[in-house]
């Protein structure tokens, strides 16, 4: 005979086994008590957790019966946590997403059209500035964000001082900014790089800057109109912000790629004396680097003013219908409000993407938020089908020049010709 | 050695075991001996049930994947593509890249580590005095964490770090390292080396220990010099060590070669240019980056055949028999 003990631990390690192997039932039990419990995913970034909580507090109590929860995952593995639930057949309802990488979310059909008569396209055209139509697809809107971001010049007033520049005039233009780079650089005897005068790093801000900024100051385009062509070499102004934008790590030497691992850290530890970066970055200078004595500027021009904008936009997952459906257009309804986007600057520092609360005097005129509000109507956020993949594109064309000395003119062909390839398999399917 | 028995024995084995199982059912019945070992097989039958889920079925599952057009995001039905990924990886140059990358990895960084490993062996093993500390010493980078390592490699490689500044001033010219798609891969195969010596260390010391003291003295009676008793004695009776060492240092180097390249290479993904990509990291991007899990689970199955290869090779190339 098994002895009792035996018997016991036989017994509790097979339910053990068998508790692993079946499906749990978790999400149903969630519906018992007729409340609709919606799942709202978000990326990780404490100032914007703490106020979806409170926000999500709000939107349960004015609406009764309507449950969400809120769940996180880090920015750099958001996308490999969604794509892992998939096959699993959960996930959110609602989805806050990267506005770059929605064009490959719809591809996939992860997610649903905003329903046209909560979000009219009017309305949004009419309310909303121009850059939402990133992520207008197939003539729907699939997403609509609450909040977005510009780039802009971000510099070291203390470093300017020093280098005999006046830190309440910034660079404007092009030849400005090439300028103070310069004299902004220390080098030692060596020709090693002891103080950058302007951050450059590629795989950061920097191929935002080249496509959305540089390229369109230049007043070329890098898309046709119909977003199908790659029409960024048909003007000299793409080779020419290409070039451009390589002087700095190369002829004016005022840069290095890695210079203290990245441009956020040379900028930081004072080793960078301007870069260019996002008003999400605020909020991060604040706390790393509270006695950091730097101002904010719109980026330098040329033919015109343009910068890069990008933002964080909520979908409607493909299975959510029904009651569901009605409590998550209430839901996005809800964080599209002029209320919440004036708390969302507040909390996180991101812009609101609505141009009537945005262009508000209070906010046109603070000193830190200001010159990323008043860049906001020449913004342009960028459509990518790849973002990944069209960042990794123009970080290998820098490097070819930089690196392998091949000629910039090939290399910007080449980057075209690749980018190009990539919308051509997004479209054919 | 004991671990590599031939087949023949093996197949007698089992046949046994054929027999001893019918037995074991008739005389279970009333026999306590046998209930005992019931319940000592089904025990050791729940991590092999838990293997089979966790390890055994998704492995097989990747072969049917690769052959689907399976996109991660998508919810309808995957289609059905015969060798189509195949093809497109085989066309892909960076997938090209990455499986030359990682045969340097693999060559360089195994070879490196199995020579380091033995020499810091060797010297520990003739010395009587802190030899615990030394053992400590070149243990701790092995139970460090890897990303911390990474990191404190950047800083010390970058442009105006502490290695640089040694090198200028000693007259040389300031080097690239990780910046530059020549050396990257180089830098980041030594950090590797680096890590792992104490691992190798580890295995190495307790194959000195089994070589009998009886053969060196018989070998210095015969009058051999230092260098032919390495030769003839230590190499040869460390001969299971080697190639144990060189297959599952083949093996973790394909997996470490990921988290490394993720934190050392300058963008993240195995730049620049590609140039210290290693299939793992192909393979995650193509995964979870551009979400085609058909591509991802074809590499997979190529990194599968090629370990396998690999392994058989090194297990018949390296293993030899030595009596003495």
């Amino acid at each position: 005979m098994f002895k009792r003990w035996q018997l016991a631990l036989l017994v509790i390690l097979l339910s053990i086994v068998m508790a692993a192997c079946s499906s749990d039932d978790e999400s149903s039990a969630n519906q018992e008590d007729g409340d609709i419990t919606l799942e709202y995913w978000q990326y990780s970034f404490d100032s914007k957790v703490s106020l979806m909580d409170e926000l999500i507090a709000e939107f349960e109590e004015a609406n009764p019966g309507i449950k969400v929860k809120q769940t996180n995952f880090p920015y750099d593995q958001y996308n490999e946590q969604v794509a892992a639930q998939v096959p699993a057949g959960r996930g959110p309802d609602v989805i806050n997403l990267f506005y770059g990488w929605v064009p490959t979310y719809v591809d996939a059909g992860y997610l649903q059209p905003l329903p046209q008569d909560a979000f009219p396209h009017e309305d949004i055209e009419s309310e909303f500035f121009p850059l939402v139509e990133a992520t207008k697809m197939d003539g729907e809107y699939w997403t609509i964000p609450t909040a977005v971001r510009t780039l802009a010049l971000f510099y070291n007033k203390d470093l300017f001082e020093e280098a005999g520049l006046d830190p309440n005039s910034p660079p404007e233009t092009w030849e400005e900014l090439e300028d103070y780079a310069v004299q902004l650089t220390k080098a030692d005897g060596n020709g090693r790089l002891e103080q950058s005068g302007m951050a450059w790093e590629p795989a950061q801000q920097g191929h935002h800057w080249l496509r959305d900024g540089l390229t369109l100051q230049a007043s070329g385009q890098v898309l046709s109109e119909d977003r199908k062509e790659v029409v960024w070499a048909n003007d000299p102004a793409g080779l020419e912000a290409f070039k451009y934008w390589l002087s700095f790590p190369s002829e004016l030497g005022t840069s290095e790629q890695g210079f203290y691992t990245d441009d956020v850290t040379a900028f930081v530890t004072e080793k960078a004396a301007m870069n260019i970066d996002g008003s999400f970055r605020v909020g991060t200078l604040q706390n790393d680097a509270p006695d950091l004595n730097y101002a904010i500027a719109p980026l330098p021009g040329k033919d015109g003013l343009s910068t890069n904008a990008s933002f964080w936009t909520n979908g409607i997952t493909a299975r959510v219908e029904g009651e569901k459906l009605e409590a998550a257009t209430k839901f996005l309804e809800f964080l599209t409000s002029d209320d919440v986007m004036e708390r969302w600057l507040d909390a996180t520092g991101e812009l609101p993407a609505k141009e009537s609360v945005a262009m508000q005097d209070k906010y046109v005129n603070d000193e830190i938020y200001g010159p990323f509000i008043e860049s906001l109507p020449f913004a342009n956020a960028h459509f990518f089908v790849d973002e990944t993949r069209e960042r990794d594109l123009v970080i290998d064309a820098a490097n070819r020049v930089l690196m392998e000395g091949q000629d910039p003119e090939e290399a910007f062909n080449q980057l075209v010709e690749a980018t190009q390839k990539l919308y051509d398999e997004y479209w054919e399917e | 050695m004991e671990q590599f028995k031939s087949p023949q024995n093996q197949n007698n084995k089992t046949n046994l075991a054929k027999k001893k199982k019918t037995s074991l059912l008739h005389k279970f019945r009333g026999n306590l001996k046998y209930q005992k070992y019931l319940f000592v097989y089904t025990c050791l039958l729940l991590p092999i049930i838990f293997y089979l889920g966790i390890r055994i079925l998704p492995t097989l599952f990747t072969f049917n994947v690769g052959f689907r057009d399976w996109n991660l995001l998508s919810t309808d039905i995957q289609p059905f593509v015969g060798i189509e990924n195949y093809v497109t990886l085989f066309q892909d140059e960076i997938f090209i890249k990455s499986i030359f990358n990682t045969l340097i990895y693999i060559i360089l960084g195994v070879s490196g580590q199995l020579l380091f490993g033995i020499i810091v062996a060797l010297l520990l093993h003739k010395i009587n005095r802190f030899v615990g500390f030394f053992r400590v010493i070149y243990f701790i980078p092995y139970v460090t964490s890897i990303v911390a390592i990474s990191w404190v490699f950047q800083w010390i490689l970058m442009g105006n770090g502490i290695i640089n500044d040694v090198l200028v001033n000693l007259g040389f010219p300031a080097q690239p390292f990780l910046n530059s798609p020549d050396q990257a891969i180089y830098v980041i195969i030594a950090a590797m080396i680096w890590q792992s010596i104490g691992f190798q260390m580890v295995l190495f010391l307790a194959g000195l220990e089994n070589i009998p003291e009886m053969l060196y003295e018989a070998a210095d009676i015969d009058g051999a010099t230092g260098w032919q008793k390495f030769w003839h004695v230590t190499v040869p009776l460390l001969n299971p060590t080697i190639v144990f060492s060189a297959v599952i240092g083949t093996i973790t180097f394909i997996q470490v070669s990921f988290t490394q390249v993720i934190n050392m290479s300058m963008d993240g993904s195995g730049g620049p240019l590609n140039s210290t990509l290693s299939v793992v990291v192909y393979i995650y991007q193509l995964a979870f980056k551009q979400f085609d899990m058909g591509l991802a689970s074809a590499a997979t199955v190529i990194l599968f055949l090629f370990i396998l290869a690999l392994t058989i090779f090194q297990m018949k190339v390296l293993t030899k028999k030595f009596d003495y």
